[in-house]
């Protein structure tokens, strides 16, 4: 068993908790940094959408986990940050200036989006961002200026100080970003204003009562949420070097629900297991796929069972009903999904032989009536 | 000046008058205690000093400023702090998150300030936790400080809401039904504590309870709802032994 001693508050409100977490973040950078070096291109790409995805996992962790709001229209800032990357790439701007231009922009409009979210809750706030990304999603295609409409543009490799921006650059970008982003979160997690935010998640009625501005609060969880996903998008246009408008659908939106739901929805760290596994999972279904039919004839040993699986398997839809499987097994199972299932096993080494079954067994919730409004 | 009062408050729900007309003033340093049969607008009467609920007719009076005008989150900046009968704790945070909370209205950093965690950040975070961590002492809260709300029993939970409030650094504190739900040694325990919140902090407390023999043994004064309106107004043997009040008691 290990404890943790006390010896001021300072210790409480550091970026890093422990010297071990010090260390062990400390290596994981480090090997990230080293990657590059050791492994190819195909995985330096899967690394870079890993990035990407945990900054819109983070933004979504604070919004969703911490806030208490959803959104099912993170597709719609992705696809902002990653038009304005663009078209200033376009003009030959420094994307020293265009990245942050572009998260302050994202986070303005999502601060727009946040003001529905004063009147709306949960599946109707759903709804309305929803609706929020059609909207971008028409003017996508329709702002051919701009966009180029339907056809999709073209994006310019990044430039710092005149030098293009090559596979390595980005990716360095993308790690600087992630930190970036991480600290930022990390940040308002020990503040005031992250206080607010798990006020709001848990009772507005008591937050208020304790003086949180509830509409404050609410429309900069989504200005944060999207700025964060701002950048993203910034990194993902340069990413694909090619963006058009049927890259930023509701099915991308809800890709970015699930990383939250897989990793856990109010945990940094579940962020970044949740992009791992939505990255993971494709390669994984292709694995799948091309090796399933022929274990199921070799057991069966018969050809037709062979035929008739890799059929099945490779008919449409089929990456939707495991994607919606997995999220049914997560809700049900593990609600605190991969960090939650990270924490069991952390806790079960720690305490050993200690560990009770029950310690995170979520106690009886009392009834919550007399809600003011 | 006045320091508290309501003047002819009503509110009224659809064709039903759940407070009608309620006056009355509370002297600073005071334990004024509303009682009264359940449904008698108790807690509507706290939900309407506390901005939950408008008022329909009538002012509310803090320290000669009329409160009815403010919003709820401004109630708590004029250090009016409140429980809730059903326990409204923040129940997927820390005991301390919950009482860090209710330090929100001393926090003067602004909102790119904190993602920065810029060092007037946490020189403040510092003295919130100095605040709050005297305020645990206070209430012997300290074994649960890192505790989910999730996972304390319920008597706990009482005292979490009691904390939380008094970590607004409040001058008047509402209590609503501080004691239901404690067993009898956890509510002598709560009186002990109202007392001393009272006489040690010099906190004005207006207070809904029940529990007839920690009202007489706390409340300077008590006042006897019923249907909305005023019954009886006076020392706790006063009140008690109204004939109205005997009355709407023994529901006759
Ligand atoms: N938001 C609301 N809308 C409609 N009616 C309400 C509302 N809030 C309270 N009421 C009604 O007002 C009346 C007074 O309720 P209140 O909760 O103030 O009673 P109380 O005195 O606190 O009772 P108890 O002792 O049971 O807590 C009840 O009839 C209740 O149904
Ligand atoms: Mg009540």
């Amino acid at each position: 068993m290990a404890f943790k001693i006390r010896t001021g508050y300072e210790g409480d409100l550091n970026l890093f908790k422990t010297p071990q977490s010090v260390a062990s973040y400390g290596v994981l950078l480090l090997l990230l940094c080293a990657a590059p070096f050791v492994l190819g291109s195909y995985f330096l790409s899967q690394i870079v959408f890993v990035l990407i995805y945990t900054i819109v996992g983070i933004g979504l962790v604070l919004l969703s986990g911490y806030a208490g709001q959803t959104s099912i229209g993170h597709a719609a800032f992705l696809a902002i940050g990653a038009y304005t990357a663009a078209n200033a790439a376009k003009f030959g701007v420094p994307i020293y200036i265009y990245l942050p231009a572009a998260g302050l922009l994202t986070g303005l409009v999502g601060w727009l989006v946040g003001l529905p979210a004063l009147r709306l809750h949960g599946i109707y706030l759903a709804i309305a961002t929803f609706a929020f990304a059609l909207i971008v999603e028409e003017i996508l295609a329709r702002w051919e200026t701009v966009t180029n409409g339907n056809e999709g543009m073209m994006v310019k490799p990044a430039s710092v100080f005149g030098e293009r921006l090559g596979e390595w650059g980005l990716y360095y970008l993308c790690i600087g970003v992630t930190v970036f982003v991480i600290v930022i979160a990390v940040n308002v997690i020990r503040s005031p204003t992250g206080r607010a935010f798990l006020a709001l998640r848990d009772s507005e009625t008591a937050a208020r009562s304790m003086g949180v501005d509830s509409a404050r609060y609410k429309t900069f969880a989504f200005a944060l949420s999207a700025g964060m996903t701002g950048l993203a998008g910034v990194l993902y246009a340069h990413k694909l070097s090619f963006i058009s408008p049927e890259m930023f659908t509701l099915a991308l939106s809800i890709e970015f629900v699930m990383i939250i739901i897989i990793g856990g929805i109010a945990s940094l760290r579940g962020a970044a297991l949740g992009a791992v596994f939505m990255i993971m999972v494709d390669p994984l279904l292709v694995f799948v796929k091309d090796k399933l039919p022929a274990l199921i004839g070799a057991i069966t040993g018969s050809a037709m069972a062979q035929d008739k699986a890799s059929v099945l398997l490779a008919a449409p839809g089929v990456k939707s009903l495991i994607f919606g499987l997995i999220i049914i097994f997560f809700i049900i199972y593990e609600p605190m999904g991969l960090d939650g299932r990270w924490m069991k096993i952390k806790t079960w080494f720690k305490a050993f032989p200690f560990y009770k079954p029950a310690t995170f067994r979520r106690q009886k919730m009392y009834l919550k009536s007399e809600r003011g409004r | 000046m006045t320091y508290f009062a309501l003047e002819d408050v009503s509110i009224q729900f659809g064709g039903l008058k759940a407070v009608d007309g309620v006056s009355f003033d509370v002297a600073k340093g005071e334990i004024f205690t509303i009682i009264g049969p359940n449904g008698a607008g108790k807690t509507t009467l706290f939900n309407l000093i506390s901005r939950l609920y408008n008022v329909t007719t009538g002012r509310i009076v803090f320290k000669d400023e009329e409160i009815t005008q403010l919003n709820a989150q401004q109630i708590a900046g004029r250090g009016i702090a409140r429980t809730f009968q059903n326990i409204e704790l923040f129940d997927n945070a820390s005991m301390l998150q919950n009482l860090l909370v209710g330090r929100h209205r001393h926090s003067t950093t602004r909102f790119w300030e904190d993602l920065f965690f810029l060092p007037r950040v946490r020189r403040e975070e510092v003295g919130h936790r100095h605040a709050v961590e005297e305020v645990m002492e206070f209430l012997r809260l300290q074994r649960y400080r890192d505790t989910l709300i999730a996972g304390l029993p319920y008597g706990v939970r009482k005292v979490v809401e009691v904390g939380r409030a008094l970590s607004i650094g409040p001058e008047v504190l509402l209590l609503d039904e501080p004691s239901s739900g404690l067993n009898v040694e956890e509510t002598s325990r709560m009186a002990e504590w109202i007392l001393e919140i009272n006489r040690r902090l010099g906190i004005t407390i207006l207070m809904v309870e029940h529990d007839m023999s920690l009202v007489s043994r706390v409340s300077d004064r008590v006042l006897a709802l019923n249907y909305g309106r005023i019954m009886a107004m006076g020392t706790a043997q006063e009140v008690q032994s109204h004939p109205d009040v005997v009355a709407a008691y023994l529901g006759a």
